[in-house]
C-alpha cells in the first residue's frame, strides 16, 4: 500500500510539477524584539482578521502582557469578541457557519508562522489577484483557489494577474501565470501595505511561540553560566587527574 | 563552632551508614560500582557518551514526568494540551523543549556511543552481553521515540504513525489483524493515542532503566574495554587492582562532568536559539493538528529514523508483496546484535587493525549519513539509487565482516595502554 503510494507519487511528481508551476515565496524580515510592529501587528489582526480567524491557544491577557498593552486599552479597543482578559481570542464566527459560507472553516493563525512559515503569511497577504471565475472574485498567487474572500482589498487595492504565454516539450502552447501587477483603487501606497502586512506576519510570527523574545535572552545567560561551569569542570578535573601517569 | 558541629555531623552520618550497612549494602555498592570500580585510565572522547546518554535518560524521565502531569492523551484535546504547556503552564515551554531536543539528543549520543563500540571492538568477547543489552535499549528507544513522536497529535504525529504502522500490516497472514491490534482500531485514532501513550510514559521506559541496569552490570562484572582494547585485568599491580586501571571515582566522575558541561553548552544552545533545530528536531508539518484528509506533501520520519526509513524504500515491490523492505528495514537492526560474532579480527581496536578495517568502518559511516539524507527525501530522481547504493554498503560492512577482518594485516598490540587522555 505505501509502496504502492510512493510509486504513483514518483511517477505524477514530474507531472505535477509541471502543470502547477509554484510561485517562490516573497521573504519578510520580521523583527519579534519590535515592540511597537507587535502592537501594530495586533490592532491590524483584531480589525481586519479575528472576525473570521482564531488565536485559540493565545489568551488576550498573556498577549497584552508581552506586548506591553495596558489592561484598560486591550478591553476598549483588542478585545471584539470577548468580555475576559483570560480569555483565549477567539473568532465570532461558528465554524459550521463558516463551512457553509465559505466551503471552509478559517484556519486558526496561532500557529500559521511555525507551520507554514512568516515567508508564507507575508506572501499570502500580497498575493491576492482579481479572479472572476472564483466565487469571492480572487484567487491568490500562492493558495491556489482561496476559499478567503479579500478583505485588505480596500487597503491595497486589487492586483490584475500577469499571464506569459508558455510552449511545453511536446508543443502545446498555454498560458502561465507568472505574477501580478501592482494593486489599484485601495487606500494604501505599496510600501504602507508593505508596513501593514509586515506588522500582520510578525505579530502571526509571535503569537506562534510567545516565548521566543524571552527564550533568547536567558539563553545568553544560560549559555554564559555553561561557559563558566566548563572552565571549572574542566580546572577541577587537571587538578585530580595530575597524579595519573 | 563550625568545626565541632561539622565532626559531630559526620560523626552521625558514619552512624547512620552503618546503621544502613548493616541492612543494605549501600557502602559496597558504591565501593563495587563506582569508588573501587577500575576503569582503563586511557578513555578519550569517545568514552564521554555513555555517561551521556545516562544524563539524556535522566532528562527524558524527568522533564516527561512534567509534561504527563499537563498532558492530556485524548484524540481531541492532546494537541490543545501540548500548547497550553508552551504559552500557559509555568516554563512549560523550557520542559517541552528539553524534552522535543532530549530525543534527538539521545540518538545522537547513542549513535556516537555505538560508533565507539564498532571502533574499538567493545562488542567482543567477554563483552557480547554488554553490546546485546546496548542493541536492546536501542530498538526500545527506537520504540520510544516514534511513540513519543505520535503523542502530540500534530499532522506528521498521525500520518507518521499511519505509515510506521501500516509496516506490519504488511507481514503475510498476521498483518491485517496484527495491524488492528496495534491500532486499536481499524484507523489511527484516539484508542492508538491512548496506548500509545500507556506504552510511552510506562511499559518501555521502566524496560529502557532495567536494561540500562543490565547493560551496566555486566560492564562492571567484565570492566570496561578502551581505545586499544587491551584488557586491563591481565596486569594487576601487587594491590590487586589493574595498573592500567583507575578508580572511577573520582577520577571519572570529574572527567564526566566535563563531559556534562560541554554537552549541556550545546544542548542548551538549542533549546534556547534553535529549538526546532530548522525543521530536525521539531518539523514543521507537525505545527498544525492531527488530519486524516490532509496528507502532508512528503511524510518523513524525524531524522534519527531517516536511515532506517531509507532502507525499507530502497527495496522494491517484488512477488506481489512490499513486505521484502519491512524485512530488510528490520534486519539492519537485527544483525547489530551479531557484530560480536561476525568481528574474527585477532585484534579489537582500530588501532591495531588492518587498513580493510579503516575502509570499511569509514564506508559504513558515509553509508548511514547518507541514508539518513536519503531517508528525507520523497524518492525520485538520483534518491532511490543513492538508497540501494547505501543499503547494499551498509550490510556489507557487516555481513563481510568474517571474512575481511580475518584477511586484514594487524598491527602488534602493546601489552599496557598507550597515553591517557
Amino acid at each position: 500500500m505505501l509502496k504502492r503510494l510512493w510509486l504513483i507519487a514518483a511517477v505524477l511528481l514530474p507531472f505535477g510539477a509541471a502543470v502547477a508551476q509554484e510561485v517562490p515565496l516573497q521573504h519578510v524580515r520580521t523583527n519579534i524584539n519590535d515592540i511597537q510592529s507587535l502592537q501594530r501587528g495586533a490592532r491590524d489582526f483584531m480589525n481586519y482578521c479575528s472576525g473570521c480567524h482564531s488565536l485559540r491557544y493565545l489568551r488576550y491577557e498573556r498577549m497584552a502582557k508581552d506586548l506591553q498593552i495596558p489592561l484598560p486599552l486591550l478591553k476598549k479597543n483588542l478585545m471584539l469578541t470577548s468580555k475576559k482578559p483570560l480569555d483565549h481570542i477567539l473568532s465570532a464566527m461558528p465554524p459550521a457557519d463558516a463551512v457553509k459560507w465559505f466551503g471552509v472553516a478559517p484556519p486558526d493563525l496561532t500557529l500559521m508562522a511555525r507551520y507554514m512559515g512568516k515567508d508564507y503569511i507575508y506572501s499570502f497577504l500580497k498575493g491576492f489577484y482579481a479572479d472572476k471565475s472564483r466565487l469571492w472574485g480572487v484567487n491568490n498567487l500562492y493558495k491556489p483557489n482561496v476559499a478567503m474572500p479579500f478583505v485588505l482589498a480596500t487597503l491595497q487595492g486589487v492586483q490584475k494577474p500577469v499571464y506569459k504565454s508558455v510552449t511545453d516539450a511536446s508543443g502545446h502552447t498555454r498560458m502561465e501565470l507568472v505574477g501580478v501587477t501592482p494593486g489599484t483603487g485601495g487606500s494604501m501606497t505599496p510600501a504602507q501595505y508593505d508596513e501593514f502586512v509586515t506588522d500582520i506576519t510578525n505579530f502571526l510570527n509571535y503569537t506562534a511561540e510567545p516565548i521566543k523574545a524571552e527564550r533568547r535572552k536567558l539563553g545568553v545567560y544560560v549559555m554564559l553560566f555553561l561557559a563558566l561551569f566548563f572552565v571549572l569542570t574542566y580546572l577541577l578535573k587537571k587538578e585530580y587527574w595530575k597524579d595519573v601517569h | 563552632m563550625s568545626a565541632s558541629s561539622d565532626s559531630a555531623g559526620a560523626g552521625n552520618s558514619r552512624g547512620l551508614i552503618a546503621w544502613i550497612d548493616a541492612r543494605f549494602p549501600m557502602t559496597k555498592l558504591w565501593k563495587e560500582q563506582v569508588a573501587e570500580y577500575y576503569a582503563p585510565k586511557n578513555f578519550n572522547f569517545w568514552y564521554f557518551f555513555g555517561s551521556l546518554a545516562m544524563l539524556v535518560l535522566v532528562n527524558q524521565i524527568i522533564t516527561g514526568i512534567f509534561l504527563t502531569m499537563d498532558y492530556k492523551p485524548n484524540a481531541a484535546e492532546a494537541f490543545g494540551s501540548v500548547q497550553y504547556i508552551m504559552n500557559d503552564v509555568e516554563w512549560g515551554w523550557l520542559i517541552r523543549y528539553m524534552h522535543t531536543t532530549g530525543a534527538s539528543a539521545f540518538f545522537i549520543v547513542v549513535y556516537l556511543h555505538m560508533f565507539r563500540g564498532l571502533m574499538y571492538g567493545s562488542a567482543r568477547k567477554p563483552r557480547e552481553l554488554i553490546w546485546i543489552f546496548g542493541c536492546l535499549i536501542f530498538v526500545l528507544l527506537m520504540a520510544e521515540a516514534f511513540m513519543g513522536y505520535v503523542l502530540p497529535w500534530g499532522n506528521m504525529s498521525f500520518w507518521g504513525a499511519q505509515v510506521i504502522t501500516s509496516l506490519f500490516g504488511s507481514l503475510p497472514v498476521i498483518g491485517g489483524s496484527l495491524l488492528e491490534w496495534i491500532r486499536g482500531d481499524y484507523v489511527i485514532a484516539d484508542a492508538t493515542l491512548n496506548r500509545f501513550f500507556a506504552l510511552h510514559v510506562a511499559a518501555l521506559p521502566l524496560a529502557l532503566i532495567f536494561l540500562v541496569i543490565a547493560h551496566l552490570m555486566a560492564l562492571h562484572e567484565v570492566g570496561s574495554n578502551n581505545p586499544d582494547g587491551i584488557e586491563i585485568k591481565k596486569l594487576k599491580g601487587p594491590d590487586g587492582h589493574p595498573l592500567d586501571g583507575i578508580p572511577f571515582h573520582p577520577y571519572y566522575t570529574v572527567k564526566d562532568m566535563v563531559g556534562v558541561a560541554g554537552f549541556l553548552l550545546i544542548f542548551c544552545a538549542v533549546i534556547f536559539f534553535e529549538p526546532t533545530f530548522g525543521g530536525f528536531f521539531l518539523e514543521r508539518a507537525n505545527f498544525t493538528p492531527a488530519n486524516p484528509l490532509l496528507t502532508p506533501p512528503d511524510i518523513t520520519p524525524v531524522w534519527y529514523f531517516t536511515p532506517f526509513y531509507a532502507m525499507l524504500r530502497a527495496v522494491p515491490s517484488f512477488a506481489g508483496t512490499q513486505v521484502w523492505g519491512v524485512l530488510v528495514m528490520g534486519s539492519a537492526i537485527v544483525i547489530l546484535f551479531f557484530v560480536p560474532w561476525l568481528d574474527r579480527s585477532p585484534v579489537k581496536s582500530i588501532r591495531y587493525k588492518g587498513p580493510i578495517y579503516k575502509v570499511m568502518l569509514t564506508l559504513f559511516v558515509l553509508s548511514f549519513v547518507t541514508l539518513g539524507d536519503v531517508g528525507m527525501h520523497p524518492p525520485a530522481g538520483i534518491y532511490p539509487l543513492l538508497a540501494r547504493v547505501g543499503t547494499a554498503v551498509y550490510f556489507a560492512f557487516f555481513l563481510l565482516m568474517p571474512w575481511y577482518t580475518k584477511i586484514d594485516r594487524v598491527k602488534p598490540v602493546p601489552e599496557r595502554v598507550t597515553g591517557h587522555a
